[in-house]
């Protein structure tokens, strides 16, 4: 049975964001307010090999897995990055792989993302799904060729 | 350097040339404090740029209509505006280019190819932007020339001393920046120039930034050449000027062939056409080239020492303002300055600054600005750079001011 749960954060995440308005000083504030709500990144994990590739501002992101969950840890040298990635943490975090795998992430359609972080920054974002679905990806292997 | 308090200009009657000013973003009234990169183009500008197509669109220098006679007197006369902006002793000094970053690569190419040699030095400085490295690594690669680089002092600054010492009898090109568009350092290049002819090396002056906020007289500075671009000095993009010596143009061999810069062709042999023609192949960018004469004559109107004395005072209101700040650092804090103002702000990536800024209706630059060697210098991944042209007022950097004080507050 498909798990509603990431569609229902997406939902909450547009409907905050509509609440805001396109009030560009209320998004960031928003965003930085996620971004402070992160849990901590341990500084280990901070390595050239954790880095997303393709963002302007540093971010690190890594998945474990336990019980065909996926858990994130991520960080960014960048308050308003740190909030995107925040963004894409609280949607995602302990979903089910093929849950990620398959997730259509119609929230950044729907916020307008584009128009608001402007066009570097939503490939820096693009880049930071990208990697999150390549962690998934990587697991269902793995699990996949235990099994 | 002017030393004229601020005159009165009336900025408010100056802001209505600029239609793109009365816009609002994000909500917000926009504040335009990105001039280092490009500067705004006034009424006059964007109208010269219509009334040639819409008027007289055609090919220049070949054809006898009446059309393509009237499109080249106006591109020549742009040519012979710009002999006296930057007072060059003649007007087939002039070469039009698309900005400062195609004239440097010009000369590193019709120059450096041809004089450089094997063990030979080209001397930049620190501050230099990427436009005033890359191109003379390329061509000291194939030549097996070799750069050196003039340090910079914590406040921006280079010496002349060092100048000198760098400066040896294997030096063929010494290329410095005017202004620098990362500090805003104002450079002696005339003095530069001093040093590079005593060592018979040319010198080449990198005049982006300085063009809309400096005196330029190239006679009086003694350079061999002086590349900049009209984007930066209230011109269209596309467009720039190139000069150089006569002599030194005459020697050189052009390195992009085409129409235009031919005096007769055939394929056994080809002769090239006279300067500044040579160096202009294919069908230039007629109508930013007409169109920038008007942001030479704007400039004249409005008379650079005043718009400079305004610049100054802008700049100094945004230091004294800015130290106000917490954890702000300065970067660039030369004697002599152009009107850009370099920070970065303890715990506050440069990023998030400024998108907070946008988010404000304030538009600054953030990163490295081209010039990374010189963020390396200073141990910093980037800066916040505010930089003033003639429309901004009091008000706005009081604004900024505030607004960077409410963006500090907001991450302790």
């Amino acid at each position: 049975m498909a798990d509603n749960t990431i569609n229902t954060k997406q939902d909450e995440i547009i409907e905050k964001f509509s609440m805001l308005d396109g009030d560009m000083e209320m998004m960031i504030g928003y965003l930085m307010e996620l971004g402070e709500k992160l849990p901590e990144m341990p500084e280990s994990l901070k390595t050239e090999d954790n880095i997303v590739k393709g963002c302007q501002s540093k971010v690190w992101l890594t998945a474990d897995e336990n019980a065909g969950k996926l858990h994130f840890q991520a960080d960014s040298n960048t308050a308003i990055t740190k909030g995107l990635v925040s963004l894409l943490v609280s949607i995602l975090n302990n979903g089910r792989i093929d849950d990620i795998l398959n997730a259509d992430l119609y929230f950044v359609h729907k916020i307008g993302m584009n128009r608001f972080i402007g066009t570097q920054r939503s490939n820096g974002f693009l880049s930071m799904i990208k990697q999150i679905k390549m962690y998934a990806l990587a697991y269902k292997t793995k699990l996949e060729n235990e099994a | 350097m002017s030393t004229a308090v601020a005159p009165e200009l009336d900025i408010q009657k100056i802001r209505k040339d600029f239609p793109i000013l009365e816009q609002k973003v994000n909500g917000k009234p926009l504040i335009y404090f990105d001039n280092a990169a490009t500067t705004q183009k006034p009424k006059q500008v964007i109208d010269a740029i219509s009334e040639y197509y819409e008027g007289y669109n055609a090919n220049i220098h070949r054809g006898l209509h009446s059309l393509a006679e009237k499109a080249t007197t106006a591109f020549e006369d742009s040519r012979k505006i710009f002999q006296k902006f930057i007072n060059a002793a003649e007007v087939e000094e002039v070469i039009f280019t698309k900005g400062t970053t195609d004239g440097i690569n010009l000369i590193a190419n019709a120059y450096g190819r041809k004089f450089l040699q094997e063990g030979d030095e080209i001397l930049i400085t620190a501050m230099e932007h990427h436009s005033n490295i890359v191109p003379w690594q390329i061509i000291a690669e194939e030549k097996g020339a070799f750069l050196k680089v003039v340090p910079v002092n914590t406040k921006g600054e280079i010496s002349l001393d060092d100048v000198e010492q760098l400066i040896t009898d294997k030096t063929k090109i010494v290329s410095v920046v005017y202004a620098s568009n990362s500090l805003g350092t104002v450079n002696p290049v005339k003095e530069i120039a001093k040093l590079a002819h005593a060592k018979n090396a040319i010198m080449v002056v990198d005049g982006a930034q300085a063009s809309s906020h400096c005196v330029v007289d190239v006679q009086d500075l003694d350079c061999d050449f002086y590349a900049t671009s009209g984007h930066k000095m209230y011109g269209p993009t596309g467009c720039g000027i190139l000069y150089g010596k006569r002599a030194i143009l005459e020697e050189m061999t052009p390195y992009q062939g085409g129409g235009e810069m031919i005096h007769n062709v055939s394929f056994d042999k080809t002769t090239y056409n006279d300067i500044p023609y040579k160096f202009e192949a294919g069908t230039p960018n007629i109508a930013d080239v007409v169109a920038l004469k008007h942001a030479a004559e704007y400039i004249d109107a409005i008379g650079k020492d005043n718009i400079m004395a305004h610049e100054q005072a802008l700049t100094q209101h945004a230091h004294e303002r800015l130290s106000e700040v917490p954890g702000i650092n300065f970067y660039g804090t030369a004697a002599e300055k152009v009107s850009v103002v370099s920070f970065t702000i303890d715990n506050v990536h440069p990023y998030d600054a400024g998108m907070m800024l946008d988010a404000k209706g304030i538009a600054v630059r953030t990163g490295h600005h081209c010039t990374q060697p010189l963020m390396d210098h200073f141990g910093i991944e980037g800066t916040i750079r505010a930089s003033f042209s003639v429309y901004n007022t009091i008000e706005e950097i009081n604004f900024f001011a505030d607004s960077l004080k409410d963006i500090v507050a907001k991450f302790s």
